[in-house]
């Protein structure tokens, strides 16, 4: 993988709009599903940049907050407010999935069809495939990409749109430690182009290596939100001290 | 009359020696039907991505519509296109009645639905699979139906396929507006009916080997181009 890459700077060199997204205020925010309730009146405040790491047990609700913050799913209650912006924001973030959607074309032609739809200079496909270590993949089709090449390449396509806030869902989940290094080498170049980071892991390793600031959810709440330097030693919640101590949490 | 194994014989020589009129005959069954089925998939496909990718009121009631239009009797078809294209009807004054683009119109019309539905179900499976990261990428209706198309393109092959066999292989609305006319409407079906009526099976046999031969044909193609696009997990 480069180093040293020309893609432009996600946030600050190639805004939509002037207005930033950033800062997040979340306040009330509840998602249910028939009688069951799995997000319940979540307040959480982000501030413009760094990288906030979400963490909790399975079923707290990790992935349906991201789902909602990039408005994927409509909420049940509650209020989003990206910056004060009134309009639709999806179109300035980026979320790569768990298990990548990639289309069933060639690499070089699932980033050249994102280029396109989103009016993208189609030649930045070089640079991208580069970025991410898979220049000599572009040819190959997208899905015999290995686990850790296919969300490499979610990656690279994520970043295309040059989003201002990138959410990843476990992106790591179920890789070799080499496929980990590379992709959290990737997300911390966007970081550090100005992309705001937030990204949900299991492994506390890999939390504790990327974080500014974490977000431990419990049954569909914040349970804690702290910088990384207070939490990790000394988490406030019981939930979050159970969970980094590597006991039962339900 | 002829006793099959004569017929067979004389079929097989007619197929062998290029007979001028065989090759007349399936020569404007495969332009009439081939233009039928890229007709209706210019108008099924982009109808059914439309179909599977849109949640609206009475939705329910138009994927009945469409999966009962799959059922269109032939010679029902054929009827409402003479209606129409017949001199007092509405498009008498084209004078398409008894031409091969009569017999397009109406083959055209009894496909549509086929491929149109066929083609919806694919995509909506695909749909299901791409939605959330389409929603993600803030793509257009349009800009998905596009990405469906393309993504589902050799299991399309295979709707279009269904609509190209439903199409070669019908005579009750190609008889009404084509009128079965030698060297000019006469197809391969139309042909069957009148030679064995006639008694003349050498000729309605090796129509029909021919008709047999283009559906294996065409059959192996698509499943070959399937298998390709399989092994590089393009299906």
């Amino acid at each position: 993988m480069s180093d040293a890459v020309s893609l432009p700077r996600s946030a600050a060199a190639l805004p939509e709009t002037d207005a930033p997204l950033l800062p997040l205020r979340v306040r009330g925010l509840t998602l249910g599903f028939g009688d069951e309730t799995v997000i319940d009146g979540l307040d959480l405040d982000l501030g413009p940049s760094g990288c906030t790491m979400v963490m909790g047990p399975n079923g707290s609700g990790k992935s349906l907050l991201l789902k909602l913050l990039h408005g994927l799913i409509r909420p049940s209650g509650g209020h989003i407010d990206w910056g004060g912006q009134a309009g639709d924001v999806t179109r300035r973030q980026a979320l790569v999935f768990q298990a990548p959607v990639l289309l069933r074309r060639s690499v070089a032609a699932n980033l050249d069809f994102v280029l396109r739809a989103r009016g993208k200079d189609r030649r930045r496909r070089v640079d991208l495939l580069e970025h991410v270590g898979l220049s000599h993949k572009a040819a190959q089709p997208a899905r015999l990409l290995s686990g850790g090449e296919a969300q490499r390449l979610a990656l690279a396509r994520a970043l295309a749109t040059d989003p201002e806030v990138l959410f990843l869902d476990e992106p790591t989940a179920s890789l070799d430690p080499a496929s980990v290094l590379a992709i959290e080498h990737i997300v911390s170049e966007a970081r550090a182009r100005g992309v705001r980071i937030v990204f949900v892991t299991h492994d506390v390793g890999q939390a504790r290596r990327m974080a500014d600031d974490v977000v431990f959810l419990h049954r569909g709440r914040v349970a804690e939100h702290a910088p990384a330097g207070d939490f990790f030693p000394v988490p406030q919640c019981q939930a979050a001290r159970d969970y980094l101590d590597g006991r039962i949490v339900v | 009359m002829q006793d099959l194994a004569s017929a067979t014989s004389l079929a097989l020589q007619l197929v062998l020696s290029g007979d001028a009129d065989l090759v007349e005959i399936v020569g404007l069954s495969l332009r009439v039907s081939l233009s039928a089925t890229a007709l209706a998939c210019a108008i099924g496909l982009p109808l059914g991505a439309l179909v599977a990718i849109s949640r609206f009121p009475g939705r329910g009631a138009v994927l009945i519509v469409m999966n009962a239009l799959m059922g269109l009797p032939p010679v029902v078809v054929g009827l409402l296109v003479y209606l129409h294209l017949s001199r007092s009807g509405p498009l008498g004054f084209l004078g398409l009645l008894y031409t091969p683009t009569a017999m397009i119109i109406a083959q055209t019309i009894l496909i549509t639905p086929i491929v149109a539905a066929l083609s919806r179900q694919v995509l909506e499976d695909l749909h299901a699979e791409y939605a959330e990261q389409f929603r993600s990428l803030c793509l257009s209706r349009w800009q998905s139906v596009q990405a469906l198309l393309w993504d589902a393109r050799y299991s399309l092959l295979t709707v279009g396929l269904a609509g190209f066999g439903r199409a070669v292989a019908e005579v009750g609305a190609v008889i009404i507006v084509g009128g079965n006319i030698d060297h000019l409407t006469r197809v391969m079906t139309t042909a069957i009916a009148l030679e064995t009526s006639k008694g003349d099976l050498a000729l309605a046999l090796a129509l029909g080997i021919v008709l047999l031969v283009i559906a294996l044909g065409v059959n192996a193609l698509v499943q070959g181009l399937r298998m390709t696009a399989a092994r590089q997990a393009y299906v």
